[in-house]
């Protein structure tokens, strides 16, 4: 792996813990009476990124909210790095793990939001040394210093005091890539980062995520950036009725999908595209 | 009896050392019993928001007997009630430095937890304001449960409930006199002593209003001031356009650019 310009900010990518990042096996949710996932399984290697597409309400945000244990879950597995995520295994039944054990596998997991979530209160630095010195127990000088390096990386050196209220869109979503990025998490999460963007501010936040998977990270995305999914995911994953349905490199998932679902589900995207193309022409 | 406007001077400009003690039990009443509620209120609080029905459950029930009954009522039963049915006496305390009478201690604990169910529902709110989105971005970072509280949520809902704990200990200020039944001699009480001995009360409970009135009109003012530092006009937030993001805007003079 080569050193490269975001990850060395961190000190390069962690240690490697093995090479299954994630193994979710047969994953069930219900809120109330709703069955938003009808088991899932999935497996994520070591620098790959997969990015999980399908219609809303098919269930992918709520897949990888499972996936940091900010949603429970009513059966299956999930796996990260080799250890049961928010449950302990008491004789083949799971018990939720206490809150510290859950805590203590979130550091290793970052996660971006779709409405970015910065802490208003902290300033742009405040916001990444926040968890690095409250969580890890990092020295404040050696947490200002990373953060600063992540800071020149995303292109917001000039930023560090600034508070969100004071950034664009753009602009605080790359702050919290940096935020979570400052964790050295083995995975990165992110819902829909692009969703609430205004869209001459897409690009840039694309442009950071791009690089993370260049240098190797390992990430799961939610997203509808159909274009970003074909040239940077390793693997699209399709879900549909909270079941995934397809799944497949992006050049055969764009242009040879096997399930009529997929391509019904592709067709309608690039017609909102067109729509959106002709109305504003 | 005529208006004696040399007595009402002199024990206005020059208060007795009775009246001069009144006013520091007031003051150092309202002061400690605002202290004592505003945790008694966070913990509350708290335990209203847990997951928890039992804790849930016992919060309300407390909230419900506090707000539901009056302080005065509160107070004696505290005090007199209690000891008259055997349960608990307040026994006065000799700390060496401090000397801490039954009574007193009394009124601390019911103005406390008085003030403790108002100010859970204040403080409630607050944390309630501060959308949930903070909580999920603080639990992938690895906090826990008090640390997101305390680093996170707490300083983002501080600016919905200085506001209101403001109002709050104005009404405390004023609600120290109810102590006064339980012969704690704050203000109140000092003034009772002293018409006693005079027969002054127009003259004295003049005084008295003005006293209690300079005492309010000088927390307004501090209030202001920390509001203006801290805190966020409930109006503002009514406004709906993002409170923090207004409460920064205020705290730093800055404009903001405009956000969809």
């Amino acid at each position: 792996m080569t050193s490269s310009p975001l990850l060395a900010a961190i000190g390069g990518l962690p240690a490697d813990a093995g090479e299954i990042v994630v193994a979710a096996t047969d994953v069930h949710k219900s809120f109330g009476k709703l069955r938003v996932l009808k088991g899932v399984s999935m497996t994520v290697r070591r620098g790959e990124v997969v990015v999980i597409v399908g219609a809303s309400g098919s269930g992918k945000t709520t897949l990888i909210r499972c996936l940091n244990h900010l949603e429970r879950i009513d059966e299956g597995r999930i796996l990260v790095n080799g250890h049961l995520i928010g449950y302990r295994d008491r004789g083949g039944r799971l018990i939720e793990d206490n809150e510290r054990n859950i805590a203590r596998q979130r550091q290793e997991i970052g996660m971006v939001f779709q409405r970015f979530n910065l802490f208003p209160h902290l300033t742009a630095l405040g916001n990444i040394i926040e968890a690095p010195v409250q969580v890890r127990g990092q020295p404040k000088a050696e947490a200002v210093a990373t953060a600063r390096a992540l800071l020149t990386r995303i292109g917001l050196a000039e930023k560090e005091n600034a508070y969100p209220a004071q950034l664009s869109g753009g602009q605080q979503q790359r702050v919290a890539i940096a935020r979570a990025l400052a964790m050295r998490p083995a995975l990165m999460l992110f819902d829909e980062p692009t969703s609430a963007l205004d869209p001459e501010m897409i690009g840039e936040v694309l442009e950071v995520m791009r690089e993370l998977a260049r240098e190797g990270m390992t990430m799961v995305i939610v997203s509808h950036e159909m274009g970003f999914a074909r040239e940077v995911a390793d693997r699209i994953i399709m879900m549909d009725d909270g079941r995934i349905i397809e799944e497949a490199p992006p050049e055969q998932f764009f242009t040879a999908p096997k399930q009529e679902r997929t391509r019904a589900f592709l067709a309608r995207i690039i017609d909102a595209r067109e729509g959106v193309a002709a109305g504003k022409s | 009896m005529a208006f004696d406007w040399g007595f009402f001077w002199r024990y206005l400009l020059e208060p007795s050392s009775v009246y001069l003690h009144g006013l520091w039990l007031t003051l150092s009443l309202s002061v400690i019993s605002q202290g004592l509620g505003t945790v008694i209120g966070l913990f509350a609080a708290l335990g209203r928001l847990s997951r928890f029905r039992s804790i849930q459950a016992v919060v309300r029930f407390y909230v419900w007997v506090m707000r539901g009954t009056p302080l005065l009522v509160q107070i004696v039963f505290i005090y007199t009630g209690l000891a008259a049915g055997n349960i608990f006496r307040f026994e006065d305390i000799d700390l060496g430095i401090i000397f801490l009478p039954g009574n007193i201690q009394a009124a601390i604990v019911a103005l406390s937890l008085n003030e403790g169910a108002y100010m859970s529902e204040i403080i409630r709110a607050g944390i309630a304001s501060v959308d949930v989105g903070q909580t999920e971005a603080a639990k992938s970072l690895g906090m826990t449960y008090w640390k997101l509280m305390r680093r996170i949520i707490l300083p983002q809902a501080a600016r919905v409930i200085i506001p209101p704990l403001g109002n709050d200990f104005n009404g405390m200020l004023k609600n120290t006199t109810l102590v006064s039944v339980i012969g704690v001699p704050e203000l109140l009480l000092a003034t009772q002593m002293v018409t006693s001995a005079t027969f002054r009360v127009f003259e004295l409970y003049l005084v008295v209003a003005l006293y209690y009135l300079t005492l309010t009109t000088l927390w307004g003012f501090v209030q202001q001031w920390i509001e203006r530092r801290y805190g966020e006009p409930a109006l503002r937030e009514a406004r709906g356009n993002g409170f923090v993001a207004g409460g920064l805007q205020r705290l730093r003079g800055l404009r903001l650019r405009d956000r969809r």
